[in-house]
């Protein structure tokens, strides 16, 4: 039987293959290239660089079975594409079905798929998805052959997309640079030279053994390129290293003033950055039934947080923290305990499992900085978000009467009692205050961290070694230590790993303090010896 | 703190001392009795108990820092867990070809990392006695470094506390990492023996247990000893007037230097015996919140008493015990709460209490 039906079939194909071949004329150069497909490697080539040069658009899926190893030969030399399970004959599209024994897988070796990789291209540089574009001239890049100029100046006018625009200039460069005229030669090299990518580094590099005329050129668009890469590593650990920076700096802020400015420690400053990240939890699930109010939930959390916050402090100060002035030691241990506290009611009322916080449209997705630094916008938001607070903390400690006094207290507590000031409200104030401004970097921090019950710990050694290392009582030095420390740490990173670079960090910041015991910007006059 | 104490509060703690250490010298004993017996003293209270006992030499060790020379470390802990990783080492080193994976040398976790011969640092540590010796050299010598660093600088107070706070953190960190060839994450465990000893057996416990005791009772007599002499004295001055210590004439530096080693040498030995008691060794140890626990058994017992630092490490750890079973949730509030009471209503702790009474 099984003879009998193989015969059978043969007969099928072939009178299919007559049928198919019938409309076509021996002139068509579609036709005649075709065949090469199923020789040697070396027709293989030819024929693959005749399609491509062809732009016949039949050509396209006979090409990329070929690459993708689907191509299939019958004894007679007819061309079929597996498609799945189904068959079509390659030369008219019209499905043929042959025995898994009649047919045979055609091979490519690494030429021929160089080859078909630029000829890929040349066929897809026209088709209409700007994906299969982009696609197209990241392959004629690869393949590199002088012949696609024309092809690429043509898509290159005719192209709108900027970033597959971009591509198929990179490409056409690519192209140029193997080209025998030395002009265009030399405006392949040049625009090559322009760009900030390693890949165009990679071509040039292999360029230079093939065009000793033009070493010179190759060799300085290199280092034009080799320049911007660095500036682009050097802006993108700047970028990371602010952002770093802004958070440590958000964190550290209210910790500057209880402690920088108040002198008082308060080891419970994590557990109300983390109040200040539940608050806005629970504004975005009241404002989640409010349609025109949820797109305002993280801005209304602002000021919420504020307020919880600063009125857990004030409690805090008036309740416990006043008891024990002058008796750091002990204020330390309890606010410990109080954070503590916080903490573990915290867990028991939301759950010990992180809470979700939505993002706002406006604050999601990636932008682009120059040098092609990519940034994702919660982080610049945070960013810009950190130095606002920073600002509006120092007016509010420059220009304000609440300012004044605060200031007054901190340093002569007595003459200005006798000046009228009631301290002890202002130390309530003072506190609460502080305390409101660890709230509001939870909600900032809240947009980049787990919200969970844990969220302050892993806050409260950083922010102190921020306020140390600044200086204790300098809310400048606490700025640039902030940023400094963010960008030490994350330039560190790179050939340190993440967790070494944190601990070198501490020690250095260690030993510095042991170097300069008052910070980067000690206090002078009386208040230091307070 | 102890400067003006009656004589007769004094004996008093000691008479509290000498019972609290009789009582615990005969519970293995107790132990023996029919379960039935009013007086038996269960599996899990003697296993319990000698955590404890390593518990108080920690806070002993911290009650010479903080209660006579006004070190508040705040990563006391991580003296403790190097002490502890010392022993680790050892007790590895000791299991042999018994390992999962069979290897001579090399612990389960290095050939499981893919190690290939020992690191450098490992060497030695298959020695009872190298490794003892490790267990007060690494602590000590820490403590002298970051001693030396900060009291030449006069830093000192809460500078002092959040900087050794840092230096545990940091090592835990670090100790968390796997190329640190210390067993990362998961640390050291499934020890099989110690002074040919196999661990899991009665006698093994039993023996840990009375080797805590007498080091608690030496640490106790060492702490009370040193407080006594001349240089506790002055201990206790720089305590209370640094500078006006200073001004006398005394290296205040030192002082303050050989208090701070000698204190982490005795929490690197509390280290190494809770270690083979619980088993296992792993960086949370290090973490700030141990410490930071230690500061107020010390405190709820009273500090500057040593007594109390004992006391506290019991009844802290024998409530926490009892609470993290009867209502888990409730413990961090107490801790917490804890914290806030003895600062602001006990500043001298339960010895204190019982001080006042004596009066």
């Amino acid at each position: 039987m099984r003879p009998a039906r193989s015969v059978m079939k043969r007969i099928i194909v072939l009178v299919l293959l007559l049928l198919a071949a019938m409309p076509a004329r021996a002139q068509d150069a579609f036709l005649t290239a075709l065949p090469g497909l199923g020789g040697g490697f070396g027709a293989q080539v030819e024929a693959v660089e005749r399609l491509g040069a062809l732009g016949d658009p039949r050509a396209l899926p006979a090409l990329r079975a070929l690459s993708e190893g689907r191509l299939l030969r019958l004894a007679d030399g007819t061309l079929l594409i597996r498609d799945g399970a189904t068959q079509v004959n390659a030369a008219t599209g019209a499905p043929q079905q042959a025995a898994e024994a009649d047919t045979q897988r055609i091979n490519i070796n690494n030429r021929v798929r160089g080859a078909l990789r630029g000829a890929l291209g040349q066929l897809q540089i026209i088709s209409p998805d700007p994906d299969e574009r982009f696609a197209a001239a990241e392959a004629i890049f690869r393949s590199r052959n002088a012949a696609n100029v024309p092809l690429l100046e043509a898509a290159l006018a005719r192209e709108s997309v900027p970033r597959v625009r971009e591509r198929i200039a990179l490409a056409l460069a690519a192209s140029r640079l193997v080209a025998s005229d030395p002009a265009a030669k030399l405006a392949g090299i040049t625009a090559l030279g322009a760009t900030a990518s390693p890949e165009a580094r990679s071509i040039l590099l292999e360029a230079r053994a093939a065009n000793a005329d033009v070493l010179p050129q190759i060799e300085a668009a290199v280092a034009d390129i080799d320049r911007r890469l660095a500036i682009r590593r050097v802006a993108e650990t700047a970028f990371q290293g602010l952002s770093l920076g802004s958070v440590l700096l958000l964190a550290a802020l209210g910790l500057a003033v209880t402690f920088g400015v108040m002198g008082v420690i308060n080891m419970a400053h994590g557990e109300f950055v983390m109040l200040g990240a539940y608050t806005t939890v629970i504004v975005q699930d009241l404002a989640r039934d409010i349609p025109w109010l949820q797109p305002w939930s993280l801005p209304l959390a602002v000021p919420m947080a504020f307020l919880v916050t600063a009125a857990i402090g004030a409690a805090m100060e008036r309740g416990l923290i006043r008891h024990l002035y002058g008796r750091p030691l002990e204020t330390l241990l309890l606010t410990f305990g109080v954070g503590m506290m916080i903490q573990q009611a915290v867990r028991l009322a939301f759950g010990a499992q992180n809470r979700e916080v939505i993002s706002p449209p406006w604050m999601q997705g990636t932008l682009m900085l120059p040098f092609d630094v990519p940034v994702t916008a919660n982080r610049l938001w945070i960013l810009c978000f950190s130095l606002v607070i920073f600002a509006l903390i120092l007016a509010a400690i420059r220009m304000t009467r609440f300012g004044l006094e605060m200031r007054a207290v901190t340093q002569r507590r007595a003459i200005a009692a006798a000046m009228g000031i009631r301290t002890g409200r202002v130390d309530a104030l003072t506190f609460a205050f502080g305390s409101g401004i660890a709230g509001i970097a939870g909600v900032a921090l809240s947009q980049i961290d787990n919200v969970s019950p844990n969220l302050g710990t892993g806050y409260i050694i950083d922010s102190f070694l921020v306020v140390v290392f600044g200086g204790v009582g300098s809310l400048a030095g606490t700025l640039i230590a902030a940023f400094g420390l963010g960008v030490i740490n994350k330039m560190l990173e790179p050939w340190a790993g993440a967790v070494l670079a944190k601990v070198f960090v501490l020690v250095a910041v260690m030993v510095f303090i042991q170097r300069r015991p008052r910070g980067l910007f000690p206090q002078k006059g009386r208040a230091a010896e307070a | 703190m102890d400067t003006a104490q009656p004589s007769r509060a004094r004996l008093g703690l000691r008479a509290v001392m000498i019972t609290a250490v009789a009582i615990l010298a005969i519970f293995p004993l107790l132990n023996q009795l029919p379960a039935d017996n009013v007086f038996h003293v269960s599996d899990f209270l003697v296993s319990v108990s000698g955590k404890w006992i390593c518990y108080a030499i920690l806070a002993l060790s911290l009650d010479l820092a903080w209660g006579y020379a006004g070190i508040l470390s705040l990563g006391h802990g991580a003296f403790f867990a190097l002490g502890g990783y010392a022993m680790g080492m050892h007790l590895m080193r000791l299991i042999g070809p018994r390992g999962s994976y069979g290897h001579p040398v090399l612990p389960d976790f290095m050939v499981f990392l893919g190690y290939q011969e020992l690191p450098w640092y490992w060497l030695g540590f298959n020695h009872f006695s190298f490794a003892m010796l490790m267990v007060v050299a690494i602590p000590g010598l820490l403590a002298l470094v970051l001693g030396w660093l900060c009291f030449r600088s006069r830093i000192t107070g809460v500078y002092l506390s959040i900087i050794t706070q840092a230096m545990t953190y940091a090592l835990m960190l670090a100790f968390f990492r796997n190329d640190m060839g210390l067993g990362g994450n998961n640390g050291f465990t499934d020890f099989k023996e110690l002074l040919g000893m196999p661990l899991n057996t009665g006698a093994a416990r039993i023996s840990l247990f009375y080797a805590s005791l007498i080091a608690l009772v030496a640490s106790y007599l060492f702490c009370l000893w040193i407080t006594g002499t001349k240089y506790g004295r002055v201990l206790t001055a720089i305590r209370d007037a640094e500078s006006r210590v200073r001004f006398l004439g005394y290296n205040t530096t030192s002082h303050k230097l050989f208090a701070f080693v000698a204190s982490a040498m005795m929490a690197g030995i509390a280290g190494a015996l809770y270690v083979p008691q619980v088993g296992i060794i792993n960086p949370g140890e290090f973490s700030p919140g141990n410490s930071i626990e230690a500061v107020i058994w010390v405190a709820v017992g009273g500090r500057g008493t040593l007594v109390g630092a004992v006391i506290g490490a019991f009844s802290v750890n024998g409530l926490k015990t009892w609470l993290t079973s009867a209502a888990p949730d409730l413990w961090l509030f107490v801790l917490g709460g804890l914290f806030v009471a003895v600062t602001l209503f006990l500043p001298k702790g339960l010895v204190g209490l019982l001080q006042g009474r004596a009066k």
